[in-house]
């Protein structure tokens, strides 16, 4: 206890539990840390995600052994993905009783071991507060990540007479490398310098580094001129109403950003991973550009894309030695380069159809999300989501000018994870307008946690693009499997104003456009917590898309012919 | 649908550790995770105090994927050093093998006359059987081996390589 208060922890996400009783005893009437009662183990890690991407902070779970541990996996395994800084404590077995199959016994260090940045099992009450210390300083620095300390009952128990450190003092045995060599600086600055059709690929390293970051990064593209687009990851680093930002790139990317990628001849790649969402094909990847990649972690350096130059530091430090090296130049004449962008951008590659060919009268999506930017952007609110369609409509159609505002669930892909990131954001940012854009099959992955927010008194909005499908396996089996839907329908659908209702919640259904603004503005002014159940278009889908299997250049956009079937190569991929 | 797979080179690693419980779950775990492939792996702690261990690493793999390894090993927090032997230049490998041979006879014969070339030592006999025990390069062992199977090889072990740099640096 002591030691996550010295580690400024203002709230635990968590579960009780035979193996963590003698914690919870600790936290009875203890004013210094709140605990979090969620109702899933599984939300308590996504509260923590949703905490820590909205605060920048560390997010803090605590559960018992066992199932408890388990029901947090998925939300472990996802902050890995995402490079989210996380720690989680899991009770466990009495020492004596370990590997003899005892109750509630899993092997939570065995289980976590390739999700977590590192885990550790505390057998000796004397290690524990090291290890704490060490587990902070690893979760959040470097490549941040999660962090488990499996406890035995025992060790919980135990009073150490005496506390080790895990390694000399002052000397941390983790210590990742910041500032990267002059020489690579030097080397980047000419290229950037001398490139005629630059741009800055920039994702969620930018975002890890903190907020001065992004400040940098608009600085260092306003020395530059470089037109800049960002993975989803990266979504608010850089403002969208810049004219030189050419949205999301990648698979639902936007037609001038995947161009522009494929055209460029200098690729300034900041803080992100190459990901085959974002790269498409490999070996059809940007094939004419000089590669420039700064990270932290060197295991992303060359992975799956090489490049000229890696540079191995921090965001912020890099960024800030490339505004210093770069001094006083003007930035180069780019004006045929932004004329090239500026044809791409004139194909208006979001222009969605206006009504949709089954239900005329139906509300579309990217419309219902339009709206929703349009009526809450004075209040610059943070936004989560869930996994599918509604995903990628809210990276398109919303607009983030601030990092720290967009929460998702990018690497793992995880459904449910959008309203308790949404609880946790909340929670961390009291006064934020904070709104879950989710659809109606994930919501339900962790529905309970309504309760939570209601306990709470957590005023989060959960705005449901309902199209009766998930819609983004739909649009899958459309394209690859001739519409045969198999278990794509969301059958058996719960009325969702009365969930909401039974949980304490304000309910509102919107099924016509006419009500749509009334009913947003509806939605933000209830000081509570608000579900809004939008009916929008059931056939509605996600484009522009790069099929799988397929390069930058062969995007297919609204108003192409959809559907059919792929060979058994494009099948194979996901 | 075929499945494509490229050109793979030998590559062994010196890995210095934390010594401490899971680390080599870790490692053998990271390997099988991300689908690299192990020859050979040995382990033991080198330091007075047993806290630190040094693992030598037999991988083969493609050039980048061989660069993945190493960044994936140095990403584990336990991990203090890689060092890819076969890239950083001249270095010796030995490993060690027990070599149980039975038979009688002629072929008994040719069998201690073969050890005697190639230096292995006797380290238990019986009328009927030699254990022979075999320090090498593992190419010498392997060809040790085969000469054995003519002879009534009954059983082989082996320790792996273990590498180290040559001249007067560390490593
Ligand atoms: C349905 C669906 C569709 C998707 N479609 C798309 C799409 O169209 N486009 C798209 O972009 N994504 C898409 N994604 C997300 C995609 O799967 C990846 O999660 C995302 O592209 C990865 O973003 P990133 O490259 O910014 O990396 P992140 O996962 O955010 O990784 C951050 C990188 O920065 C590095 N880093 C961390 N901290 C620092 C620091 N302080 N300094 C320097 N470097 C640091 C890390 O080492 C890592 O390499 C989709 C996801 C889903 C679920
Ligand atoms: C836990 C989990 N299971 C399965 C999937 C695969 N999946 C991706 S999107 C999707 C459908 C989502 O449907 P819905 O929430 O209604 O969103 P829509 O695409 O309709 O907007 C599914 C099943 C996933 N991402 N996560
Ligand atoms: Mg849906």
């Amino acid at each position: 206890m002591e030691c996550l208060v010295d580690q400024g922890v203002e709230y635990v996400f968590g579960y009780p539990g035979g193996a963590v009783l003698p914690i919870y005893d600790e936290l009875f009437g203890d004013e210094r840390i709140r605990h979090i009662l969620v109702r899933h183990e599984a939300g308590a890690a996504h509260a923590a995600e949703g905490y820590a991407r909205a605060t920048g902070k560390p997010g803090v779970v605590l559960v018992t052994s066992g199932p408890g541990a388990t029901n947090a996996v998925t939300g472990i395994a996802d902050a890995f993905l995402d490079s989210i800084p996380m720690v989680v404590i899991t009770g466990q077995v009495p020492t004596a009783l370990i590997g003899t199959d005892a109750f509630q016994e899993a092997d939570t260090v065995g289980i976590t071991r390739h999700c977590t940045k590192h885990n550790y099992l505390v057998k000796d009450p004397a290690d524990l507060v090291a290890t704490v210390e060490e587990a902070f300083r690893i979760a959040t620095t470097g490549r941040p990540g999660p962090v488990v300390i499996d406890i035995p009952k025992d060790v919980q128990i135990a009073v150490p007479s005496e506390s080790k450190t895990l390694v000399a003092p002052g000397s941390h045995r983790y210590a990742p490398q910041m500032v990267a060599p002059a020489d690579q600086i030097a080397e980047a600055i000419e290229l950037i310098a001398n490139a005629q059709a630059p741009i800055l690929y920039t994702g969620g390293g930018v975002i890890n580094s903190g907020s001065r970051a992004s400040e940098l990064l608009r600085k260092f593209q306003d020395m530059t001129n470089a037109p800049l687009t960002s993975t989803l990851m990266g979504l608010g680093a850089f403002p969208n109403t810049h004219p030189d930002w050419l949205g999301m790139l990648g698979m639902h990317g936007t037609y001038e950003a995947n161009m522009a990628m494929n055209k460029c001849d200098v690729m300034v790649c900041i803080g992100a991973r190459f990901d085959d969402r974002v790269t498409g094909r490999l070996d059809a990847f940007s094939p004419d550009s000089t590669k420039i990649h700064i990270d932290i972690d060197r295991s992303s350096i060359n992975k799956t894309v090489p490049v000229d130059l890696g540079i191995l530091g921090d965001c912020a430090t890099v960024l800030e030695q490339l505004i210093e090296a770069w001094g006083d130049r003007s930035p180069r004449d780019l004006g045929e380069w932004k004329a090239r962008i500026a044809g791409w951008r004139a194909r208006e590659c979001l222009a969605y159809p206006d009504r949709s060919k089954k239900d005329p009268k139906a509300i579309m999506p990217q419309k219902a999300v339009e709206r929703l930017y349009e009526l809450t952007k004075e209040k610059s609110p943070i936004i989560s989501t869930e996994v599918g369609q509604h995903q990628m409509w809210a990276a398109q159609y919303f607009g983030f000018d601030k990092p720290n505002k967009w929460l998702t669930s990018g690497g793992l892909g995880t459904m449910g994870y959008g309203m308790p990131a949404a609880i946790g954001a909340q929670l961390g940012n009291p006064d934020d307008l904070v709104i879950d854009i989710a659809g109606e099959a994930s919501i339900q992955m962790n529905i309970q946690e309504l309760g939570t927010a209601s306990q709470y008194r957590l005023p989060v909005k959960i705005f449901i693009l309902n199209n009766e499908y998930m819609g983004m396996v739909r649009q899958w089996q459309e394209l690859t499997y001739e519409s045969r839907y198999s278990n794509s329908y969301s059958d058996s659908l719960p009325d969702f104003v009365k969930l909401a209702e039974a949980y304490g919640w304000k309910g509102i259904r919107i099924t016509d456009e006419a009500d749509l603004d009334a009913s947003i503005m509806a939605m933000i002014e209830h000081d509570g917590p608000v579900l809004v159940d939008c009916c929008v278009a059931k056939d509605a889908n996600c484009l522009p898309m790069i099929p799988s299997g397929a390069a930058h250049t062969e995007m297919l956009l609204y108003g192409d012919e959809v559907g059919g079937t792929m060979d058994d190569e494009a099948k194979a991929l996901v | 649908m075929k499945i494509k797979s490229a050109e793979s080179e030998r590559h062994v690693l010196a890995v210095t550790v934390d010594n401490e419980p899971g680390i080599l779950a870790k490692i053998t775990g990271l390997f099988t995770a991300r689908g690299y492939n192990i020859d050979s792996l040995t382990v033991a702690d080198i330091t007075e105090d047993h806290a630190v261990s040094r693992i030598t690493i037999v991988t083969n793999g493609p050039p980048q994927v061989i660069d993945q390894i190493e960044a994936q090993l140095e990403r584990l927090v336990p991990v203090h050093k890689v060092t890819d032997l076969t890239a950083a230049g001249p270095h010796v490998e030995r490993e060690l093998a027990l070599i149980k041979v039975a038979g009688k006879g002629e072929a008994r014969v040719e069998a201690l006359r073969i050890a005697e070339l190639f230096r292995a030592k006797v380290i238990d006999t019986t009328i009927s059987s030699f254990v022979f025990e075999l320090t090498g390069p593992p190419d010498k062992i392997d060809s040790f081996i085969s000469l054995m199977r003519e002879l009534g090889l009954v059983s082989v072990g082996r320790s792996g390589v273990v590498g180290m740099m040559r001249g007067a640096e560390g490593v």
